[in-house]
């Protein structure tokens, strides 16, 4: 998985210098209408070289150029969120108790609701399905869920606050904003679970009590441990 | 998503949008034209740009209010957990979890008012201290401060309030910066919200059946509190609809409870400012 996006970067590094390199034939242009513009002719070169094909063989492809593959994004993390809570729900650990296993059912049927609002926003646009690989959670032990529980949510949030300033329509920036508290009420939830009080600990919330904010980069790469599908990243 | 129609809705509120984006409108109108021929998936990231170039300096006055309303709501925030841990006598009681949670939130409000007035500098509104409110809200909670249940009832209230008025103010922070911290304010509130719902359903907070989240109230209300006073509070919370799509009944277990609960909905300012005047002298 790190390899493949650090290849993938590496594929796209020379793409970018060409425009970055290449402004001196365009420099009568760039004076004439000024940094914004030059910000386009950037993007517009870089749209030659976008592998649209939402499908690629065996894998997907997250393409950062619009609204769509932010939430394709999002739709990706929460088919990974509904994966582990079926698993979790329909099978719970035996340390569970009543109520933990009523709140599992509980988050399960939120982030199925996610995943399927994002498939149906997206229709024909979104991405395939993804395979999970679980096999680093043992789902028999409590310990071991609750773990992967926290580290999905937090990294849920994480991801959401950071892609939040990438959205362009009001619609689609309100919904993930809806989402992302109730991913951060989830993560407070099971954080408090595993220890009481550490709802919003250092360092998931920093010393301006703010909560993190993440690059996909840095998302994907972690939760690539759980998703066998090949994830290709383009225009982040 | 027509680019001429951002920049048109822009100049309703920001006038000077064209010259803070390049103070030769000509050539700002040359861009106009590329901007209409440049395909228009490619806008988002230039537009980011654009607005990083036009508002790097300067706050626009749209985004000062913003962020003015949210350091009232966290001072607000601020002087209810700092009294209640100073001068509330057998509220609670120094070592115990109640406390702890309590202290790490307080300190939360108070990183977030010194964030805002950081980035407000000269814009920020005059600060508040503790005598300009009233917690007792006039009197509809007057044991606020001697009696632990009410004491986390208006706790829930405040911060499940406070998810929603930032969630609010979103899309007119939309593409900046500042949205980024806003939305790292907004989820550590809800982690508050979390917390203290769950201190709400301990025995010792009244065993009160209410989930982490916010869910459908009893007889299908918006307001899942049991406080019927802090209904203005979860006013729309019960919405079954999101962008266009209805959430009930969408996947096999998906009740309309669990729709509701798996979307927080946001506050109009009007409504946050009517919730927090009860609060305020």
């Amino acid at each position: 998985m790190k390899n493949l996006q650090e290849q993938e970067k590496q594929e796209l590094l020379p793409a970018e210098r060409s425009v970055f390199t290449a402004p001196l034939q365009r420099r009568s242009f760039l004076q004439f209408a000024g940094a914004g513009a030059a910000t386009i002719a950037l993007v517009a070169a870089g749209c030659k070289k976008d592998r649209n094909d939402p499908m690629v063989p065996g894998g997907v492809t997250l393409n950062f150029k619009d609204d769509f593959g932010v939430l394709n994004y999002a739709y990706a993390l929460e088919q990974l969120e509904a994966a582990f809570y079926i698993q979790v729900a329909s099978n719970p650990p035996s340390g569970f108790s009543p109520a933990e296993k009523q709140y599992f059912q509980d988050i399960q049927f939120h982030e199925i609701a996610h995943r399927e609002f994002f498939k149906k926003a997206l229709g024909t646009a979104a991405i395939g399905s993804l395979e999970v690989d679980f096999s680093s959670i043992n789902f028999t032990d409590r310990t071991s869920v609750l773990g992967a529980a926290m580290a999905f949510e937090d990294l849920g949030v994480g991801a959401y606050n950071g892609a939040g300033v990438r959205l362009t329509t009001d619609a689609y920036l309100v919904a993930a904003g809806k989402i992302v508290s109730v991913e951060a009420r989830h993560a407070a939830y099971v954080r408090d679970l595993i220890s009481n009080g550490t709802f919003a600990s250092s360092p998931q919330v920093d010393a301006n009590g703010l909560d993190k904010a993440l690059t996909p980069d840095v998302v994907l790469a972690a939760a690539g441990k759980y998703i066998k599908t090949k994830i290709t990243v383009t225009n982040l | 998503m027509n680019i001429v129609n951002i920049l048109e809705e822009i100049e309703k509120v920001d006038g000077e949008i064209y010259e803070r984006l390049n103070p030769r409108r000509s050539a700002m109108k040359d861009f106009y034209n590329v901007g209409k021929k440049v395909a228009l998936a490619a806008m988002p990231l230039a537009l980011g740009s654009m607005f990083t170039k036009a508002y790097g300096q300067s706050t626009p006055t749209a985004v000062v209010d913003v962020l003015n309303f949210a350091l009232t709501l966290e001072y607000l925030e601020y002087h209810f957990y700092n009294h209640s841990l100073l001068a509330a006598p057998g509220l609670l009681t120094a070592g115990t979890p109640a406390h702890g949670a309590i202290t790490t939130i307080r300190d939360h409000e108070l990183a977030h008012v010194n964030l805002l007035k950081g980035a407000l500098g000269s814009a920020a509104r005059p600060a508040l201290a503790y005598s300009d409110f009233d917690f007792t809200a006039k009197g509809t909670f007057p044991t606020v401060y001697s009696d632990y249940k009410t004491f986390l009832a208006v706790a829930q209230a405040f911060e499940d309030t406070g998810v929603r008025a930032y969630k609010g103010q979103a899309t007119v922070l939309k593409g900046m910066p500042v949205l980024t911290t806003a939305l790292q304010i907004h989820s550590v509130e809800a982690r508050h919200a979390s917390h203290i719902r769950q201190m709400r359903a301990a025995p010792a907070g009244g065993g009160v059946p209410i989930k982490p989240w916010i869910s459908l109230g009893a007889g299908g209300g918006a307001n899942d509190s049991g406080v019927p006073q802090v209904d203005p509070v979860y006013k729309g919370e019960d919405l079954e609809t999101q962008a266009g799509v209805t959430i009930t009944g969408i996947a096999t277990g998906v009740t309309k409870a669990a729709a509701v609960e798996s979307f927080d909905e946001p506050l109009a300012k009007a409504d946050v400012l009517t919730i927090a005047g009860l609060f305020i002298k």
